[in-house]
């Protein structure tokens, strides 16, 4: 086998906390390699105008995704079931290449509540042990809100997020989100202007006594530069944002803000087109040494390194953890070991607001995150969960992040899928239809994890991570009581007609409708090493000099888009790294 | 006499004049060489011994002079050579500065320095094709050349690299006919040349950036059809930075006119746009990227201030009213009135960034209100912008590599023509309309139209 030169820092994947690890880690003056297994992307010349506007290759087609035919994942409802591969894209999009889900991301920013980072402690504090199920298995991050603002802060101001702050120091903001954690300073930019379904939403939301607020979006409102001298440039609402990359320099992604000044520095080298097969570990097992890779020439390479970052997409952290040996794999039947523990997804419902000819919504304004409106008096704990029966809870969103023709096209129920009929709905809804919509959390079971799957391998001979997911009733009964709140907006939004579709008791989960790529869990953080396997910092319990970034750490699914809680957290831990960890490397905290 | 006869004694005479002719280029030639002046002495030693200091002064004057720009291949070891440089009669390649000495200047004293850089011979005393600007650098003071020495000989790795035969055919690759070029268009370098000095300080040190080691005007000033430059300075007269052309690209001019040149530029606007590639409502673009990624971002504030006032000295060649912003055409695209020709085109291919008001924003997407480039006679680099795109420099106070999508595969002639009048006219602009043939004429010329990458894109090698 072939053996580099070693580094000091290896990062097992080029997508944003990739990016942010390698920027802080090559500021430290350490030598750092990034091994991407896509390829190079950048703006220009693979976003460029009009190219990526081609929702067919890009939305369609998945131009920017991973190629399952190499590598994906199984799926199975329980434990007693076979699992069969996910060969098309549907409910979540894998990225791939420099960037990762980054680039595809629709820029929707948010941080978690305060009670959401302690949600085991704090649901046993305000409902008792007994409120929820026996086999829930949330449990708190190990960090506290206070603890992780700063580092909040700097991924937005990294991004240049644009909204509006509802909570500076504790005094509530007009206009903001009232229920947030206190902001100590305000946002990067201010908010984009709204499209008119978001403004019919939040309207109809100030009606009914809710604190609708502009979403928090890493698209930019204005031009911005931001710390390290990276420029954004305005959003243009061209509602081409989630799956495609954005060919304005306005969606925040590792090419918008990072790239071009890491990609200068000498310290700091990618290389691309590197499948890491696993993470090295000396013969006690408790030291990592580097990682293997196949080449762009299908060869495999070792590559040495003092410090390993496992920085893929939350899956494939789960997948290298597992391939590579490192701490035990979860056992659904007694409950103990830690890697592919507390796997979790998010539960969406929607509701399409016809109207009449006379209200012009225009569609094909939007954005991905920008320009939507937003309710958060469901979400989290910001409300009395005792009569309800369940803990968790959803955001409610209303606008629109695009009008394109394939996969943002509603037509009102009854309408006759193709033909004559459908084109006819079609022409008449188009311009005046919007969505109101709710974005939900998902706990932790103990029958809910990821292992490696007996039977499915990839391209290189690796067994497939198999995902063992359904919901349980807590889902269905948070789903049932936002989307009612969402519907009671609808209503007084007053369209002509409106159409819901939400998860029914009963339903199974559905790989093949889309929901959200937030999947999260497997290599979850916490303090105790027999129910998580990262501590507070990020570094494995197991081998001190391995660290793991992304979803993977979420113990449970909030009610939020995970991106920013994702940056918060690696720059958190790359503080640590940074500040402790380099002059003594070790545990940062003892088992 | 028959006409076999006849023909033979033409036959005869022909040959007679190509003997003469032959005879009185080869005293030509042989003139050429001894006896047409250089200067300089090929013995002379380095006047300072090659410190620390002055081998990182001599790297500051290598920046100042862009040497990397020809001396560096795109992917190849610094100061190498290599690079093609197109001429009309085939390519020529950049030479191997490096110390190296088989390949490179290694084996050069002092002296022999001092003429191929100052006088263009190199030292077997041959000339130096004028694609090195030594009429330029004849005015590269004493201090600064000794330094530049000391860096290219102790402080850049030497490279083994021989020099690439150039690309032109026999007769026109005899060197010996530039010794006539030299003889008449380049000035000849007195004996020592002192630091820039006078009543205005920051005036003659831009002059001296300007005229010598910056040598703008190989590009921004007019050539004549013997390819020197009209003028080589500010004395020279009003050609002098005029505007140029380069590579189908426009070199606009760098004196006071007020809609197509510097006059409606601020000093610290100049500035700002030498330092970081862009500016409040400008960006660099064309072959003016690479000068300012190598070579004025590394300029110090002083220099570039220098460089600026000295710019601005510069009276108009031709007298033109300053641009004044004109409304009229932004607030027809904001009420959805599209139809003035090309309103359409430039909704749909250029207003995401240039904005329906022309003005772009701020230090992202230039503004083409008021843009000199949009302002001057020759719109070769609009249509080029238009149908290649380009990005801009990417530097240390502007990192992100801004790119403009190429359109030549989405845009007729036609189309081009007119979003480029519409672009013209528009917003208080005063440029003359573009003819589709002009755009046609400039298609054939260019490679085919692909989006930019960024320098650090590692597939760009």
């Amino acid at each position: 086998m072939k053996r580099m030169p070693p580094v000091d820092a290896v990062i097992v994947g080029f997508g944003w906390t990739g990016a942010i690890m390698g920027m802080e880690l090559a500021e430290a003056g350490l030598k750092v390699l990034a091994l991407e297994r896509g390829e190079y992307r950048d703006t220009s010349p693979d976003f460029s105008y009009p190219g990526i506007v081609d929702e067919l290759a890009y939305g369609i087609r998945g131009m920017l995704f991973q190629p399952l035919a190499r590598e994906t994942v199984t799926i199975r409802h329980g434990v007693n079931e076979t699992a069969v591969p996910y060969r098309q894209y549907g409910s979540f999009l894998f990225g791939n290449n420099v960037g990762g889900a980054g680039v595809h991301w629709n820029g929707q920013h948010y941080r978690p509540s305060p009670e959401d980072l302690e949600f085991a402690s704090h649901v046993r504090q305000r409902y008792g042990a007994k409120f929820t199920p026996p086999d829930m298995q949330i449990q708190d991050y190990g960090v506290g809100y206070a603890e992780l603002e700063p580092y909040l802060e700097k991924f937005e101001y990294l991004c240049g997020t644009s909204g509006r702050a509802g909570n500076l120091g504790g005094r509530i903001q007009e206009g903001g989100n009232p229920f947030e954690g206190p902001r100590a300073r305000d946002y990067p930019n201010p908010p984009m202007a709204d499209t008119y379904g978001a403004q019919l939403f939040a309207d109809a939301a100030r009606e009914r006594g809710l604190h609708p607020f502009p979403q928090p979006s890493s698209n930019a409102s204005r031009p911005y530069t931001n710390p390290l001298g990276v420029r954004l440039g305005p959003c243009n609402f061209c509602g081409f944002c989630e799956r495609f990359g954005c060919y304005m320099y306005s969606k925040a992604a590792p090419q918008t803000t990072i790239l071009p000044v890491l990609m200068r520095r000498p310290n700091f080298q990618l290389r691309t087109r590197s499948h890491v097969l696993k993470v090295n570990l000396d013969a006690g097992g408790r030291r990592a040494t580097g990682v293997t890779y196949v080449d762009a020439q299908g060869e495999q390479v070792e590559q040495p390194a003092e410090l390993v970052i496992v920085a893929a997409f939350q899956m494939h952290n789960v997948r290298l953890m597992l391939l590579s040996g490192i701490g035990k794999p979860y056992d659904p039947a007694s409950g103990t070991g830690v890697i592919g523990r507390n796997y979790a997804y998010q539960m969406m419902s929607s509701i399409a607001a016809f109207y009449d000819p006379d209200t012009a919504i225009n569609p094909f304004i939007g954005a991905g995150a920008g320009g939507t409106q937003i309710v958060d008096d469901f979400n989290s704990d910001h409300f009395d969960h005792g009569p309800h029966g369940f803990v968790g809870g959803a955001y409610l969103f209303g606008g629109q992040t695009g009008g394109r023709p394939i996969q943002q096209l509603a037509v009102p129920p009854g309408t006759p899928a193709w033909g004559a009929a459908w084109k006819r709905a079609a022409k008449q809804s188009y311009l005046h239809t919007t969505f109101v919509g709710t974005h939900g959390s998902v706990m932790a079971y103990r029958d809910r994890y990821l292992d490696l799957d007996p039977t499915y391998r990839d391209a290189f001979g690796q067994p497939l991570l198999r995902i063992t997911f359904d919901w349980h009733d807590n889902e269905y009964r948070m789903t049932r009581f936002v989307t009612d709140r969402a519907q009671e907006v609808v209503d007084a939004m007053k369209p002509r007609q409106s159409s819901q579709t939400v998860r029914q008791p009963g339903d199974h989960y559905d790989i093949r409708q889309y929901q959200t790529t937030h999947t999260t869990g497997g290599v979850i953080m916490g303090s105790d090493p027999s129910t998580s396997a990262l501590n507070r910092y990020l570094q494995s319990w197991d081998v001190p000099n391995v660290f793991v970034t992304g979803a993977s750490a979420f113990p449970q699914n909030l009610g939020y888009n995970p991106t920013g809680l994702i940056g918060g957290l690696t720059y958190w831990a790359a503080r640590a790294i940074r500040e402790t960890y380099l002059k003594h490397p070790g545990p940062l905290v003892q088992a | 006499m028959n006409a076999t006869s006849r023909r033979r004694g033409s036959g005869w005479r022909t040959l007679g004049w190509l003997v003469l002719a032959l005879a009185v280029l080869l005293l030509l030639a042989v003139l050429g060489s001894r006896l047409v002046p250089v200067g300089g002495n090929p013995q002379a030693q380095a006047p300072l011994p090659a410190s620390p200091e002055l081998i990182e002064q001599g790297a500051y004057v290598a920046r100042l002079g862009d040497c990397a720009a020809c001396h560096t291949a795109p992917g190849g070891r610094p100061f190498a050579g290599g690079l093609a440089i197109a001429s009309p009669v085939g390519a020529i390649y950049s030479t191997n500065i490096t110390p190296d000495r088989d390949t490179g200047i290694g084996a050069y004293t002092y002296g022999e320095f001092e003429r191929a850089v100052r006088r263009g011979v190199d030292r077997h005393g041959r000339s130096l094709y004028p694609a090195m600007p030594y009429p330029a650098f004849s005015r590269i003071s004493d201090a600064d050349l000794a330094a530049l020495y000391a860096y290219l000989m102790h402080g850049v790795a030497p490279v083994a690299q021989p020099d690439r035969a150039s690309g032109i055919p026999w007769p026109l690759s005899m060197r010996w006919p530039l010794a006539y070029w030299r003889a008449l268009f380049a000035p000849r370098a007195p004996a020592s040349v002192p630091a820039p000095g006078g009543a205005d300080p920051v005036l003659a040190r831009g002059a001296y950036l300007v005229e010598g080691l910056g040598h703008c005007g190989a590009c921004h000033t007019p050539r004549a059809i013997t390819l020197q430059e009209k003028a080589l300075d500010a004395r020279g007269g009003p050609l002098y930075l005029s505007g140029g052309s380069i590579d189908n690209w426009v070199a606009p001019s760098l004196r006071g006119e007020a809609a197509s040149g510097l006059g409606g530029v601020g000093e610290d606007e100049l500035v700002e746009l030498l330092k970081t590639g862009r500016n409040g409502r400008s960006a660099i673009f064309g072959s003016m990227v690479d000068a300012v990624e190598h070579s004025t971002q590394y300029f110090t504030d002083a220099d570039l201030h220098a460089v600026a006032r000295y710019l601005k000295s510069l009276p108009p060649r031709r007298e033109e009213a300053a641009p004044a912003y004109d409304a009229a055409v932004a607030k027809a695209l904001h009420a959805g009135d599209a139809s003035a020709a090309g309103a359409r085109l430039y909704l749909d291919n250029c207003a995401a960034c240039h904005r329906s008001d022309g003005r772009g924003y701020a230090q992202v997407y230039p503004a083409l209100a008021g843009n000199p480039a949009v302002n001057g006679g020759n719109p070769a680099s609009l249509i080029r912008l238009v149908l290649g795109g380009g990005a801009m420099p990417g530097t240390e106070g502007g990192p992100t590599q801004f790119a403009m999508p190429p359109f030549g595969a989405r845009l007729s002639d036609q189309d081009v023509a007119q979003v480029l009048s519409f672009v013209r006219s528009s917003w208080g602009n005063r440029g003359d309309a573009v003819a589709a043939a002009q755009v046609h004429e400039l298609r054939g010329k260019l490679p085919e139209p692909r989006a930019a990458m960024t320098g650090y894109d590692p597939r760009a090698h």
